[in-house]
């Protein structure tokens, strides 16, 4: 059993000795959790009193009135995100506007329970954070262990996995329902749809696996001298057809042997990734140049396309997880958004660098050094 | 009354979804604007006034549906809005739209799950349009 602090910051009495009553026999406990929780609480009648609680015995969660005599909840608020205090914060609040709420959210509340409140509303609150609570926990415990297992990356996963299932399952309804007449053709868009939405999944299920390699497999890895360019050429041959379907010119420029120590398939997840950008952001009848060279410590690799580029906004996030850059040019291209994100975790591995120069409209190069003779492993 | 001349306004970041309820809404006899973005919808209705919105609720960012909705109410009073929601159980966010109190505090006037059935959605704008089915 473990015990959860709850602060309660509210001037009115009857509302706090309400909380610590109902909460006093409380209990939250799930199949999935290791551990049962229970609570204890405490009282203040002011912000102030109550910032004072926070300094001396740090709550794990915090319910706080807005409208108190002193300082307001909001600045409590404030100052608990001004000090990266980990306290999960339920506003109650009869005042409540949208504004404020809003507000609230950004400056980092998790809920809120508009007063008045009957006790089934506060426990089903309560139970909501304890399971959130359990799962930072777990978090923290996890990636204590050296096991890095990423809620906010599952969370997001479970999301773009959910997505197109949704779509598709939207079209089917509407399929059943013969919403667009009994001519079958009139259904073609969305079979389309359908199927480049499974495209999709495909695509994030393979890059995935390819992630899953990269963070979990040093055991599998397997480091040697190699020739580059015999790996850009596996790559460039994968992806002709690509380029020939999008009438798009694929070259291969530089030295004939470029040497370095690497694990050959984590070499060509790099090349594949970029190449296939490269044709997939290019536009009709451009081109993609791959050059690959020795340049005094480093050796490079440069993937020049003549397409759609990017903002310099943009640049700066295209290596983050899931991150697809959302445009009228990109609309249509499926993608996963964690095709750089690998590639920047392999080169990170090899102690590389990746730099990207990119005009919109104009094209984009990425070039990828890496250390010769020095691989880290 | 008729559906022809009213102009319900569809945002969401999901150009299937998008998709999807514009047929539907086509279908019921509306005529329809869509957004892709909060941000897009911000300027549409700068410039246009619909008879109805429907919402998304986690675009941009995860609150995306709630601020417009407080924007739209604000210049437009008068208009209903539909939140659409498919993700409520998987984000952070634990608001209880089934909550009576969380509902009067959002302002939209209805909460509605996204897999909801066509019959159920066309109800539910012809209820909010005070048109009779
Ligand atoms: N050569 C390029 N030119 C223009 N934009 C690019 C280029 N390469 C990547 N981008 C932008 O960066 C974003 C992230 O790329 P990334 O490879 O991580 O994902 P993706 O292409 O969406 O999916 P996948 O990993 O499945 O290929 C893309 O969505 C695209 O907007």
């Amino acid at each position: 059993m473990s015990t959860l602090k709850i602060l309660v910051i509210d001037d009115e009495p009857g509302i706090r000795s309400g909380i610590s009553r109902i909460l006093r026999n409380f209990r939250v406990d799930y199949p999935f959790m290791e551990e049962a929780f229970d609570f204890v609480v405490r009282e203040a009648s002011t912000g102030e009193a109550g910032i004072e609680i926070i300094d001396t015995d740090k709550p794990d969660i915090l319910l706080l009135d807005n409208k108190l005599p002193g300082i307001q909840g909001i600045e409590v608020l404030e100052y608990i995100r001004k000090k990266q205090l980990n306290i999960i914060v339920v506003m109650i609040t009869s005042y409540a506007s949208l504004e404020l709420a809003v507000k609230a959210t950004s400056d980092g509340a998790y809920d809120f329970i508009p007063k008045p409140f009957t006790p089934q509303e506060l426990k089903s609150s309560i139970e909501n954070i304890t399971k959130r609570v359990f799962l930072k926990k777990m978090t923290n415990k996890l990636q204590e262990s050296g096991k890095q297992i990423r809620f906010q990356f599952l969370s997001v996963l479970s999301h773009e996995l959910k997505a197109p299932l949704n779509s598709i399952e939207g079209y089917l309804q509407m399929i059943k329902e013969r919403q667009a007449g009994p001519q079958l053709d009139s259904y073609d868009y969305m079979v389309d749809r359908m199927l480049e939405r499974i495209k999709g999944m495909r695509i994030l299920i393979l890059d995935l696996m390819d992630l899953t390699k990269v963070e979990s497999g040093k055991g599998k890895r397997d480091i040697k001298e190699i020739n580059l360019v015999d790996i850009a050429r596996m790559a460039i041959d994968t992806m002709t057809p690509y380029s020939i379907q999008k009438d798009i010119k694929l070259k291969l420029h530089g030295s004939e042997v470029v040497k370095v120590i690497a694990d050959s398939e984590e070499m060509e997840i790099i090349f594949n990734n970029l190449i296939s950008n490269a044709i997939k952001y290019n536009k009709q009848g451009g081109s993609v140049d791959c050059t690959l060279r020795e340049n005094g410590e480093w050796v490079e690799i440069l993937v020049e396309d003549t397409g759609i580029g990017m903002n310099p906004e943009d640049i700066s996030r295209i290596f983050d997880d899931f991150v697809r850059i959302k445009t009228e040019k990109t609309r249509n291209i499926t993608g996963s958004g964690l095709g750089l994100a690998i590639v920047k975790k392999l080169i990170d591995n090899y102690k590389g660098i990746i730099e990207v120069t990119s005009q919109p409209d104009q094209g984009s190069i990425f070039k990828v050094k890496l250390p010769i003779d020095k691989p880290c492993l | 009354m008729s559906t022809k001349n009213k102009l319900i306004l569809i945002v969401d970041d999901d150009q299937d979804y998008l998709y999807q309820m514009k047929t539907k809404v086509e279908a019921f006899g509306f005529q329809t604007l869509l957004a892709e973005s909060q941000k897009e919808a911000e300027e549409m209705i700068e410039k246009t006034k619909p008879d109805l919105a429907i919402l998304d609720l986690m675009m941009e960012n995860e609150d995306s549906g709630f601020i417009l909705c407080y924007k739209m109410k604000k210049k437009y009073p008068e208009v209903p809005i539909i939140i659409a929601t498919g993700v409520a159980a998987e984000t952070g966010i634990t608001f209880d739209i089934n909550d009576e109190n969380n509902r009067k505090w959002i302002k939209a006037d209805r909460f509605l799950e996204k897999g909801i059935r066509t019959e159920k959605l066309k109800e539910e704008i012809f209820k909010l349009l005070k048109i009779n089915n």
